[in-house]
């Protein structure tokens, strides 16, 4: 659906499902270039299942309009004011990657508007790697391209998508190069590389979270993702093993799992 | 987002031959089996009813009934939509049925196409006399006249359709340019790429929006299973204008989604399956995919050997007493050879044709008795392959359309085996002795 955050036409997709506002709400925030479709194979179970769900396009990504937001810190307000815009008091977050440093941001800033955190390939810090980052800034393609080889682990190279007939890293390639790369992922990239507020902001946590970890993820590594669960106060970690970055559609099945039963656990729908 | 183990900006994403052996399996998921496993079954077990709501809902990605998806047949899908650079894909019982699907998923009732006058005579009956009875028009344009596909677009064409190089005359559509036209209109650009199969040419990286292919041909390449695929690009906006409103707006065929929203550059497939696949059927067998898999594992392998010895057949036919014309982009004085260098660099494919002195006669005497080259129906096969598209193929066109189409009673189509090339050019010399004394030889 598209609606106006801060006068700025925004879409999100709601899973399948009308925009109903007497279900409680789950925000999913997406990573640095991409968009809602990332989330396609999470979204729509809630979505089955008494939740309201808002998969957002960031501004000026996917199908929002706007510019590109800077910094990490806007986008955590700008979250909390899509949270206003729909009307509702509080929402779940669920980010991946970039869309981790966002929510987390985001909770640390409105703890009582957060409900629930959960976290895909997080970290305290992601910063980037300079090649990558000075690749995005001057609208090189091969920055998606490395992107997506390094997002994905081993098996996510063969293939072997969840969705039949669909290849991940083509399809990644193409959400990533879908605007004009130094305007999406450019500046995606220089607020991660910039933003370095991560492990305090974590510190302030303390509503139920979740990180889920992947041992192929190059980009965001395990360990990383510990140092920064040990710092949120009573946080469950789950390891995704053989599988990279893109958890979310690498092994999305198994994610949805652990995200259910937290989501379930912690903030049940009565709808 | 650093990795130190990845100094340097190329990325370590396989490459074509890795693909092709590799692309879309991954054992460790199928008990270790190093092979694709053949999943002959109809159906699939659901863990429970919220599992099959999930699956029936697209909420969930998985297998329902062999008609929608397989799992051998989707390994096939990944590995094809890898080769060609795209998103995804659906394989289907044959290159018509995909076509077919294609079409029925792009447009409704009232609907036209542009086509390109020059192909396979199945698919000219198809757009010429079939799909008007599913109130589907079209305007068919020669594949050299770029400027004349853009003056045939109507208000209500939802795309352009047409063979990368035409069958059986070898003319090639300029898509990069019809490609920009289509574009300019708002509308995709749909490319038959059976002839050259991604190793010769990737239609994605020149415009194409949807490729389908015969995947019989070469990519199976050993002649034993029917199958085709349609390959989406990922790159088509659905949502530009209001073109496409199955596809853009909540869509009553399918639970109210609009695939464009929630699938982006995968929605077009997305849809052919999940209506056109459940609609209308053509299914794919575990066991032809698997055959195609096979043939696909050796592709650039064969592709070498196949453009080699077609190299070879040009030269010999052009050198032949016999021989009156020889069509193929190779050829310097063929009108596309400039822009066949670029569009297929790796190669300009294992089709000729070629006229032969002393018209149809001499034609009939020629394939009634050449020994090795198969007379048949097929083209792609790793046997050389010759057929007389007059009495053949396209026999089921009229003179006028068999002129519009570019073909001649002379014509012989050659599809280029990979043989040892001294063995084809014998085997020809025995039809061509036959051509010229035909009633004689055929006597014996």
């Amino acid at each position: 659906m598209k609606f106006k955050v801060n006068g700025t036409e925004i879409f999100a997709s709601t899973g399948g499902r009308p925009f109903d506002k007497n279900k409680p709400l789950i925000i999913f925030v997406h990573g640095s270039g991409l968009t809602h479709m990332t989330w396609v194979l999470q979204t729509r179970y809630f979505a089955f299942h008494g939740y309201t769900v808002l998969a957002l396009d960031m501004p000026g990504h996917g199908l929002s309009s706007g510019e590109c937001l800077k910094s990490i810190e806007e986008m955590a307000d700008w979250v909390s004011d899509v949270i206003d815009s729909v009307g509702y008091k509080d929402a779940s977050l669920v980010g991946h990657s970039q869309g981790c440093l966002v929510t987390m941001e985001c909770a640390a800033r409105n703890p009582n508007k957060i409900k629930t955190l959960s976290l895909m390939g997080g970290a305290g810090a992601i910063p980037m790697n300079p090649e990558l980052l000075s690749l995005a800034e001057n609208n090189d393609p091969k920055a998606v391209d490395l992107m997506m080889d390094w997002a994905h682990g081993p098996a996510g190279h063969f293939g072997g998508h969840p969705v039949p007939g669909l290849y991940h890293i083509n399809t990644g390639g193409m959400l990533a190069k879908s605007r004009t790369i130094k305007n999406t992922l450019g500046v995606d990239f220089r607020a991660c590389d910039n933003y370095k507020n991560g492990f305090e902001a974590a510190k302030k946590i303390k509503i139920p979270t979740l990180s889920i970890l992947a041992t192929g993820d190059k980009m965001c590594p395990v360990k990383e993702g510990k140092k920064l669960a040990d710092l949120i106060e009573g946080s469950k970690v789950e390891i995704i093993d053989n599988c990279g970055h893109m958890m979310l559609l690498e092994e999305a099945d198994r994610v949805l799992k652990v995200l259910k039963k937290f989501i379930l656990d912690n903030y049940p729908s009565n709808k | 987002m650093t990795d130190k183990k990845n100094k340097g900006t190329d990325p370590k994403t396989y490459k074509f031959d890795t693909l092709s052996l590799h692309a879309g399996y991954q054992p460790h998921k199928n008990a270790g089996s190093r092979q694709v496993p053949i999943y002959q079954t109809t159906s699939y077990l659901f863990d429970d009813v919220d599992h099959a709501a999930a699956l029936f809902n697209l909420e969930r990605g998985g297998h329902i009934y062999s008609r929608i998806s397989n799992p051998t047949v989707a390994v096939l899908e990944e590995r094809v939509a890898s080769l060609e650079g795209g998103t995804a894909a659906l394989a289907t019982s044959s290159g018509m049925s995909a076509i077919f699907l294609t079409i029925m998923t792009l447009c409704e009732a009232g609907d036209h196409l542009v086509v390109s006058s020059q192909l396979y005579g199945g698919t000219v009956n198809l757009f010429r006399l079939t799909l008007p009875k599913f109130g589907i028009k079209c305007t068919f344009v020669k594949p050299r006249d770029t400027e004349g596909f853009k003056k045939a677009i109507q208000k209500n064409t939802k795309g352009i359709f047409g063979e990368l190089v035409g069958n059986p005359g070898n003319e090639l559509m300029n898509m990069p340019e019809i490609s920009k036209i289509a574009h300019d209109a708002g509308i995709p650009l749909i490319v038959d790429a059976t002839y050259q199969t991604p190793y010769l040419c990737k239609p994605f990286e020149h415009g194409a929006d949807i490729v389908v292919h015969s995947l019989t041909k070469w990519m199976a390449g050993h002649g034993s299973s029917m199958a085709g695929i349609l390959v989406e690009g990922g790159k088509f906006d659905w949502m530009q204008n209001d073109k496409f409103p199955t596809m853009t707006t909540p869509y009553e065929g399918y639970h109210g989604l609009s695939f464009a929203e929630e699938f982006g550059p995968t929605a077009f497939t997305m849809k052919a399956r999940a209506e056109g696949m459940r609609d209308f059927g053509p299914c794919l067998s575990p066991q032809n995919a698997w055959n195609v898999l096979q043939g696909i594992e050796t592709l650039s392998v064969r592709m070498k050997k196949h453009c080699s010895n077609a190299e070879e057949m040009v030269k010999y036919l052009l050198g032949h007493e016999s021989v009156a014309w020889v069509s193929h982009p190779s050829v310097p004085d063929h009108p596309d050879h400039e822009l066949a260098k670029k569009l297929l660099p790796n190669g300009r494919g294992s089709m000729i044709a070629f006229g032969i002195k002393g018209g149809k006669d001499a034609g009939v005497a020629f394939i009634n008795n050449v020994k090795l080259a198969s007379h048949l129906a097929n083209v792609g096969d790793t046997r050389t392959l010759v057929i007389h598209p007059a009495s053949g193929t396209h026999s089921q066109m009229d003179e006028a359309t068999l002129k519009f189409a570019g073909l001649s009673h002379d014509m012989i189509r050659l599809s280029v085996g990979i043989e040892d090339i001294d063995d084809i050019k014998n085997d020809f010399e025995v039809g061509f002795r036959a051509a010229r004394k035909p009633r004689l030889v055929s006597n014996q």
